[in-house]
């Protein structure tokens, strides 16, 4: 399989995507410049973490209209896998592939640890690898990563079981104190309707080697790969 | 030359995690009888060859179209003439 990473001026965790889909999985990674209008033809799109454009007038606000994002926002409508991490996650719903929006944490803080997480739902093609309701842990790393969105948008969110991943305690409940950063309803992470593409806060590709001490998060790559193979 | 002063904000309801902090800090200052702060951003667009009906359009245009996120945000401006 065939992953894309984009790069933007300021992306920091595509070199980890990379060596997670490339090193650790063996599949073909090639790195997409985001000035460039040439998807490779790769099988799936990665908008990695980082501080594009410096995080500048909002976080991904100005990434979004760099040159390969008119590819990515084609392919993602011609039902081609996109994953957005972290700043990826904003850049999708700068662009509008995602609903909602991402705001600075109501702790005030940047908040880099470990978290606990729900999979809420395993009919994704970046989920289908877990098991539904599994709590696994990931890092999260950003001071941006309030998920906002109107009442009737959340309502329709969970009604179609988009909300993918949920911020947990230990035994599994959205619970304020399990919140990192103020999210409506825990949201971690969400789908489009679709369900082709997929933005979270959380680093899976930070918590996929036994080496760095967590490997919940190699089941997204996995089921991605899974995914391409049963199409 | 013609400015437009453009503001950028939360939505009511949003909650300000800036604006409480400055809140707080106003209280321990002892600036009293402030019940509400909110922080937003100021934007400066200058215009050297644009009429004010037409800085004005674009002014609009940019901030529909990137200066704010009508998700989370609202703005207003003002276009001024600026003879400096």
């Amino acid at each position: 399989m065939k992953f894309g990473i984009v790069v933007f001026p300021g992306s920091n965790c595509d070199h980890d995507v990379y060596h997670v889909v490339g090193h650790v999985l063996g599949e073909t990674a090639v790195f997409l410049w985001h000035k460039d209008h040439d998807l490779q033809d790769v099988d799936a799109v990665v908008l990695p973490g980082g501080f594009s454009y410096g995080d500048y007038l909002r976080a991904g606000a100005i990434a979004r209209l760099s040159p390969i994002m008119t590819e990515v926002h084609e392919f993602a409508g011609q039902g081609g896998l996109v994953l957005g991490i972290c700043n990826g996650f904003q850049v999708l719903t700068e662009i509008g592939l995602l609903p909602g929006a991402l705001i600075p944490n109501t702790t005030m803080k940047f908040e880099c640890k470990p978290v606990g997480l729900q999979v809420a739902e395993t009919e994704t093609p970046y989920t289908s690898g877990y098991q539904k309701h599994q709590i696994v842990r990931m890092p999260i790393a950003h001071g941006e990563g309030r998920f906002y969105a109107d009442e009737a948008t959340l309502d329709l969110l969970e009604e179609s079981n988009r909300v993918i991943f949920r911020y947990v305690d230990e035994h599994g409940e959205p619970t304020e104190s399990a919140n990192p950063n103020g999210s409506q309803r825990n949201i971690a992470g969400i789908c489009n309707a679709e369900r082709n593409v997929l933005g979270l806060m959380p680093h899976p590709e930070r918590a996929s080697e036994a080496l760095l001490g967590l490997e919940d998060g190699i089941a997204v790559f996995k089921s991605m790969i899974q995914e391409r193979l049963t199409v | 030359m013609v400015k437009a002063l453009v503001t950028v904000h939360y939505k009511q309801g949003i909650l300000d995690p800036q604006g409480k902090a400055v809140q707080n800090a106003l209280r321990s200052m002892t600036v009293k009888g402030v019940s509400d702060a909110r922080v937003g951003k100021h934007i400066i667009l200058t215009f050297d060859e644009l009429s004010k009906s037409e800085a004005e359009e674009q002014t609009r245009k940019a901030c529909e179209k990137i200066l704010s996120n009508p998700v989370i945000e609202d703005y207003e401006y003002d276009i001024v003439e600026d003879g400096s």
